[in-house]
């Protein structure tokens, strides 16, 4: 009587888990579709102007600037993040590994606020010297948010390595390959489905983050031509507008989430693909 | 902190083109003397040597490593497929090497294989992944990979504990063939297969290498009385 009560229970929860997905997605949808069948999905998600007070909602520049800052970070995330997650798995001495780990997974526990007002106090300037501009700009967003993936990618790329059968490593070694030979040929082709995985669920965290990128991304309003412009994500647009927003504008904003689900949910569905194991 | 002699007052010599077999119960260190003569006891932490073990005459620690493991193959207990086709484990000690025509390479593997008495069952699925073969192909698979680097001595740990008879005599047909051609050591649990493929025999016990004699020797009229009640059944 008792397990059947604890049993039903834990269903219960795991389900209003579920639920609470199809919610949000109902909320979001409920609010973002009139609009955009109002005004049209490919003027919504294909034209530039973002107008709302003059009827104008074009979301292109947010969905390629999302996608610009996105790509460009899971590019410095991934290749830190792997880097390091084969230094730790292969080469790292132990002790090394007992510090460093713990200290990665703080980088998690950073607010992504903190990583925002480092990235004006330093990045900004760097960049504003070093390559002119405003500084604001894609490659600053980009910069930030790669940093602050890399416990997400570290983390996951690390466990897919260390899931290699050891036996595989010594097969290796005994047949005369170095220990790079051995990471290269063999570690990394096993754990392939594992860091591609880590990558994937990396993007998903950087295109969902918006704090840190509204602070240092400059948020204009145009299309973003080099990487040295400023650009709104589809994320910076909701947080900056919604304290405002009424009628038509906000359910155009609730419409921006709608494309950000869609796109997070396409990423999603792609990681669960690769990371499953292959038969 | 964990420290534990492992193997003590070892002094063996193993003659060039000859089958030897390392015996003895478990926890006796035979894995652990194959692992120090290629170093591959050297990817475990904390591990500490005195001795010398030369190969030739060049103490193993002197030699490039990769040099080392292409001289003296060794051969696991589990067979051990690297991911991907047949083809391309055996031609990956090879291809490490960079120095391979692709004709070349289609040789080496077709002389690997049929060394190694594989090739008549997967020449016509060498692009099909070596993890669907059956137990003891893999195992011969291992053997033919180990083969296409050329070595000098092959080790053997343990090779047919989990296969069949049939596979089992497979492998042993094989070692006794290429005997012309390589050095074997093997480790293993079956005193039987020890007395059928050996020409000498090592008994181990506890880290000491107890007795080391001429397998008719060791299996009819062993000097050491424990070496007696292994062999006979009685010990192990």
């Amino acid at each position: 009587m008792r397990e059947k009560l604890i049993e039903k229970g834990l269903l219960l929860v795991a389900f209003s888990a579920v639920a609470m997905i199809f919610l949000i997605a109902y909320l979001i949808f409920r609010e973002g579709v009139p609009l955009v069948a109002k005004v049209g999905v490919w003027d919504f998600i294909a034209s530039t102007r973002w107008a709302p007070s003059k009827g104008s909602f074009g979301i292109l520049p947010m969905i390629v600037g999302s996608l610009e800052v996105t790509l460009l970070a899971v590019i410095i995330g991934a290749t830190l993040g792997l880097s390091c997650a084969m230094f730790l798995a292969e080469f790292a001495p132990r002790w090394s590994v007992r510090i460093l780990k713990p200290m990665i997974e703080l980088l998690a526990g950073i607010p992504s606020v903190v990583y925002g007002f480092i990235g004006v106090v330093v990045l900004i300037p760097f960049i504003r010297r070093t390559f002119g501009g405003p500084g604001f700009s894609v490659l600053a967003a980009a910069i930030i948010l790669g940093i602050m993936i890399l416990p997400t990618v570290i983390a996951i790329s690390l466990d897919a390595l260390n899931a290699v059968p050891p036996l595989y490593k010594e097969g290796s070694l005994a047949l005369g390959a170095t220990r790079w030979q051995t990471l290269h040929r063999v570690v990394l082709p096993a754990a392939r489905s594992g860091i591609i995985a880590a990558f994937i669920l990396g993007m998903g965290r950087a295109i969902g983050e918006t704090m840190a990128v509204i602070m240092v991304a400059g948020n204009a309003l145009t299309m973003p031509t080099s990487l040295l412009q400023p650009v709104r994500t589809l994320t910076s647009n909701i947080a900056l507008e919604m304290g405002y927003a009424s009628g038509d504008h906000q359910a155009a904003l609730f419409a921006t989430g709608m494309v950000l689900f869609v796109i997070i949910a396409i990423l999603n569905t792609i990681a669960l693909v690769i990371a499953r194991p292959r038969t | 902190m964990g420290k534990r002699l492992i193997l003590r007052g070892v002094n063996l010599d193993i003659e060039a083109n000859t089958i030897v077999s390392v015996i003895g119960p478990a926890h006796s260190g035979k894995t652990t003397l194959l692992r120090v003569i290629n170093r591959l006891i050297e990817t475990q932490r904390e591990f500490m040597r005195s001795g010398d073990v030369l190969l030739d005459d060049a103490e193993v620690r002197r030699l490039d490593i990769d040099v080392l493991r292409r001289r003296v193959g060794l051969i696991f207990a589990t067979p051990v497929p690297l991911p991907g086709t047949i083809f391309d484990n055996i031609a990956y000690g090879p291809r490490l090497q960079h120095h391979h025509r692709r004709q070349q390479l289609a040789d080496l593997v077709e002389h690997s294989l049929r060394s190694a008495f594989l090739w008549d069952e997967v020449k016509d699925r060498l692009s099909t992944s070596a993890l669907r073969l059956s137990g003891g192909q893999q195992q011969r698979l291992c053997i033919a990979r180990t083969i296409a680097v050329d070595p000098e001595v092959i080790m053997m740990d343990e090779p047919t504990s989990g296969l069949d008879p049939i596979s089992t005599a497979q492998i042993e047909t094989a070692m006794r063939e290429l005997k012309k051609q390589y050095t074997w050591v093997l480790v293993t649990n079956n005193t039987k297969q020890a007395a059928r493929v050996s020409d000498k025999v090592a008994f181990f016990l506890s880290g000491e290498l107890i007795e080391m004699g001429e397998a008719a020797q060791i299996f009819t009229k062993p000097k050491d009385p424990r070496t007696d009640d292994y062999v006979s059944g009685r010990i192990g």
